[in-house]
């Protein structure tokens, strides 16, 4: 079937709009056109600040009051809703289009019930009596897969789960049948699973209700997955636009190529593969830029890129490039090596870091969360350990214990064969471990230079005192990460969020430590500053020899980096070993509902595993193995009564569950997608 | 350093910095402006402004206030005495002006001591939490259950009054209403990364507070001192009109509201000029607290 037959049911023409700020109009889209076909998925990808929740927002002409539509119209059928009069678009919203937010948490209202939410909109546009309304929200709850209808409808929006209150979202939006659907990264705020969980429904909704959707995201693989067509945006601007396999396959602007080559692929591990990032950083919103918006960064710009702007060129059916030289792209070499030879600092042998039943509880009698609940772990010398799991897992919790931002409520920790158990610890063992953080923006104190803020990382952690040898170390320590001196004496609100990632990583790197924690430090920047940013860790690690315990709930980012992974779930580890291991295959059943739960590029990927029901709350975990609610391989009352032994493969992986590794083989091979039996 | 020569990631490091220095002078240039194209603070400047020029400069622009004219006591408002004369002779006009002296000294060195208690006892209790938090809050909770101008009545009749007194007593009672915003806003920054990373150095308590999180909070510091102002003048006045505070002959606003409400009937100048003057000083001030307020929101 071909776009071009189809019916258009919503096409945006040259779409151009700024945001006014404090007198100056910032350009944040320019000249954006394309169409959506009816029933149609269409997929707008790109990185944050590149203008895609504004199309998503002209769409619905919810633009805020500051926001200028310079030119362009937003046409839906006939009509063009920019020119529309509210009370039109007030019956046009929720009739013909609806919306999809980030964050269900904050779009619903949170002193209505749920159910009574849901029957608003039907009260509002089918006119029905509040008894009907709420009978027609039963039903659209049940379509949405939501187990229960009859006690959530009762529910306030803080009672349910992300993924519930998502699901309640789309129940409000589907309610009046729209024509459009505009999802602005509807999974961005939930977990892998339960992101892969909605990701079901939506595309089962699709059978159900032909509505054309506009899927917002900055995440390819999700795109890829759920889209038929696809638009990219960079810096305002779509640079290309085609088929969604053809355009990940055959990408023909250099930005699309850049994007698909940095994101780290699952199985891609830091020994044989190095990461190419994407070099320089987005344009400031809304500068003004001459000739292609790429061509600072890209590595076939020439002259007369700078110059003129480059036009839409067709490159296949339906498929264009904003690109002069589009014919060059599939040949753009990789702009690294494989990773350099240079001996690796030497690791020395043995043990540096042992936990042994870490506790960590918060609150106190009847309210106590156990968010750590007897965790044992070890990390040798020189070795990445990955702490996989989802939020609420307590991998937080056990990275603060173990860098003593925390007391431990039991167990004990031992680093250097020093027992560090307490959160007051000496200045060697503050020097030797160091954490990284999730947030540049946050980590960074924004009224210090980033001079005073190494400077003073020295002075305690290193001991350097004295102007001068501070400032000998300080560009010592600012080279190793790759800053410039010029960097040195501005506040961190300057920097962009790589760069002042890598300050907050040459801080961490003052004391020369030997092990480093790091939290999610590239889940806050952008795809193609994370590639710049892995690479700097991985050359540091292996140049000084350093140990991390690396969080993340990216697989691939951790299988990317992690030499060993550990699995955590509710509190305890249910899975570890050596990186190989524990990925390929997985064994724990946690494990491969997690990696099945990745939306990939690849277009053959097998039937997903499912996970159902939510996280349990660690105020009150399961008897037995504490997996045993969501396990799709659950065996019966031994899950539920006898907590699991731990199993050894021949590999050297160890995991927690009632199935032996042989005998898993055989179900895994037997079995292609199992759900939970008591699962509805 | 093998890696130093790999494009991608030189080139990332080349990106911002271009304009940093530039950046940041904007920056506080777009606070200024923005305060300066609000309304509010532009008015609410004018007349602290003119109050202030009133405070300091009334011994060369006015007579001398306390210039007694004994053929011409309850004068009313004329072209000799543009605001009458009081039941001493006195010249209105030029005590309203000199009147602002007093109160833009003892308003002003009360807030400041309001603020620097406030400031030490909200970070302690912010930062630290636990039982001094609870026991500060304790004090506060009482505190407030009590009427204020009692307490300051209580405290000035056994302290005895004089203008020290007085910036004592205001300063005091402000030091758990600001300790209670600062602390607010210290418990917001207390979670921030930044602060784990300065523990994680070894950054002890103290220099955490003052020179990791003072620096973060000073917007809401400066609204709130701005607003404290407005009351402390609102309160000395007070203190005066009741006798408390400052004593005649002082050209004092509040004491010359007491002064002349006995006169009220024959010579309404006597009360409704020193008024209007502290009126239009505390809504002065509350404008400016109002715009900053605004432009940090902004």
């Amino acid at each position: 079937m071909s776009t071009t037959e189809r019916r258009q049911a919503v096409r945006i023409e040259s779409l151009t709009v700024a945001y006014r700020r404090r007198g100056r109009l910032l350009r944040v889209l320019d000249d954006v056109s394309f169409s959506i076909g009816a029933g149609e998925a269409y997929g707008l990808v790109g990185e944050s600040g590149c203008g895609k929740t504004t199309v998503a927002m002209s769409l619905m002409r919810y633009l805020p009051e500051n926001a200028v539509v310079e030119s362009g119209r937003v046409m839906f059928g006939e009509d063009d809703v920019l020119t529309a009069s509210e009370s039109t678009l007030r019956t046009w919203r929720g009739e013909r289009m609806a919306m999809v937010y980030q964050d269900p948490g904050t779009a619903l209202n949170p002193s209505i019930r749920v159910g009574e939410q849901i029957a608003e909109v039907y009260r509002f546009h089918k006119g029905m009596g509040k008894a009907e309304a709420i009978a027609a929200a039963m039903q659209m709850l049940t379509t949405v897969q939501i187990s229960a209808p009859e006690r959530i409808v009762r529910r306030y929006p803080h009672e349910l789960s992300g993924g519930q209150q998502q699901r309640i979202m789309f129940a409000m939006s589907l309610a009046t049948d729209p024509d459009l659907l505009v999802l602005d990264e509807p999974t961005t705020g939930l977990d892998a699973t339960v992101e892969a969980e909605v990701l079901d429904l939506v595309e089962q909704l699709r059978t159900q209700f032909d509505a054309s959707i506009l899927f917002v995201s900055h995440n390819l693989g999700i795109v890829a997955r759920m889209c038929e067509r696809v638009g990219v945006l960079y810096a305002g601007r779509l640079i290309e636009e085609g088929p969604a396999a053809e355009l990940f396959h055959e990408p023909r602007h250099p930005y699309t190529l850049g994007l698909l080559r940095c994101m780290p692929r699952m199985g891609m591990r830091k020994d044989a593969d190095r990461l190419d990032p994407i070099p320089g950083s987005l344009p400031p919103i809304g500068a003004e830029i001459a000739g292609c918006v790429y061509a600072d960064r890209c590595p076939i710009a020439r002259d007369r890129c700078r110059a003129e702007p480059p036009p839409i060129v067709p490159v296949g059916e339906g498929h264009g490039a904003r690109c002069f030289y589009h014919e060059e792209v599939p040949a753009i070499p990789p702009l690294t090596r494989p990773p350099d030879d240079a001996p690796a600092a030497v690791a020395g042998d043995g043990l540096l870091l042992k936990v042994d039943d870490l506790v960590k509880a918060y609150g106190s009698g009847g309210n106590q969360v156990t968010a750590v609940a007897g965790v044992d772990v070890e990390v040798g010398r020189g070795e990445v350990l990955g702490l996989v799991g989802e939020s609420g897992s307590g991998k937080t919790s056990l990275a603060k214990c173990l860098v003593g931002l925390l007391d431990p409520s039991g167990g004990s920790i031992e680093f250097d064969s020093v027992d560090v158990t307490s959160g007051r610890r000496n200045r060697e063992a503050r020097r030797k471990l160091q954490m990284v953080f999730q947030n540049p923006d946050n980590a960074l104190n924004p009224s210090h230079s980033v001079r005073t803020i190494l400077r003073r990382s020295l002075e305690l952690l290193a001991g350097v005192r004295g102007k001068d040898r501070q400032d000998e170390e300080m560009n010592d320590l600012a080279r190793s990460v790759r800053l410039e001196p010029r960097h040195l004496d501005v506040r961190p609100s300057a920097l962009s969020g790589g760069l002042k990632q890598r300050v907050a990583i040459a801080r961490s790197f003052a004391g020369s430590p030997s092990l480093i924690l790091c939290d999610e430090p590239t889940s806050a920047l952008d795809v193609s500053v994370q590639a710049a940013i892995l690479n700097l860790l991985v050359d540091l690690q292996r140049r000084e020899g350093v140990s991390y315990v690396f969080i993340s709930h990216d697989l691939a980012v951790v299988r990317y980096v992690a030499d060993r992974i550990a699995v955590m779930y509710l509190g305890q580890i249910v899975d570890v070993g050596p990186a190989d291991a524990v990925f390929e295959p997985p064994h724990h059943p946690y494990t491969e509902a997690l990696l099945s739960a990745i939306p990939t590029l690849d277009p053959d990927a097998k039937v997903r595993m499912k996970l159902h029901g939510t996280l349990p709350s660690p105020s009150d975990p399961p008897s037995g193995c504490r997996f045993h609610t969501r396990c799709p391989r659950f065996l019966g009352d031994v899950c539920v009564n006898e907590e699991p032994p731990w199993q050894s493969t021949a590999d050297g992986e160890r995991y927690r569950c009632h199935i032996e590794p042989g005998e898993l083989a055989r179900l895994q091979a037997d079995q292609e997608a199992p759900e939970h039996p008591t699962a509805p | 350093m093998s890696a130093l020569d790999e494009p991608g990631l030189a080139a990332d490091t080349a990106d911002a910095g271009v304009d940093v220095r530039r950046v940041r002078r904007q920056r506080r240039a777009e606070l200024i402006s923005a305060a300066l194209h609000s309304k509010t603070f532009v008015v609410g400047m004018a007349i602290v402004v003119f109050w202030l020029f009133s405070a300091l400069t009334w011994r060369w622009v006015v007579t001398n206030p306390q210039a007694v004219d004994p053929g011409a006591t309850l004068a009313s408002p004329s072209a000799d005495h543009w605001f009458g004369t009081d039941n001493l002779g006195r010249d209105v006009f030029a005590r309203v002006i000199a009147g602002a002296a007093p109160v833009l000294t003892i308003a002003p060195l009360a807030t400041l001591l309001g603020l620097f208690g406030g400031i030490t006892v909200g970070l302690v209790t912010g930062y630290y939490r636990g039982w001094t938090d609870d026991v500060f809050s304790r004090v506060v909770d009482a505190l407030l259950a009590f009427p204020l101008i009692i307490m300051a009545v209580l405290v000035l009749a056994s302290l005895g009054r004089s203008p020290r007194n007085v910036i004592l007593v205001i300063g005091i009672i402000f030091t758990p209403l600001i300790a209670r915003t600062v602390r607010s806003a210290v418990l917001v920054e207390r979670e921030g990364e930044y602060v784990a990373a300065a523990r994680l150095r070894g950054e002890r308590g103290p220099r955490i507070m003052v020179v990791e999180i003072l620096p973060n909070i000073t917007a809401p510091i400066l609204v709130e001192g701005t607003i404290r102002l407005g009351y402390a003048i609102f309160a000395a006045s007070t203190l005066a009109f009741l006798g408390l505070g400052i004593q005649d002959p002082s050209p004092d606003w509040g004491l010359a509201i007491a002064n002349g409400q006995a006169y009220l009937q024959v010579a309404w100048w006597m009360v409704v000029f020193p008024a209007a003057a502290l009126a239009t000083l505390v809504v002065g001030v509350n404008l400016i607290a109002d715009g900053l307020r605004r432009a940090i929101e902004e």
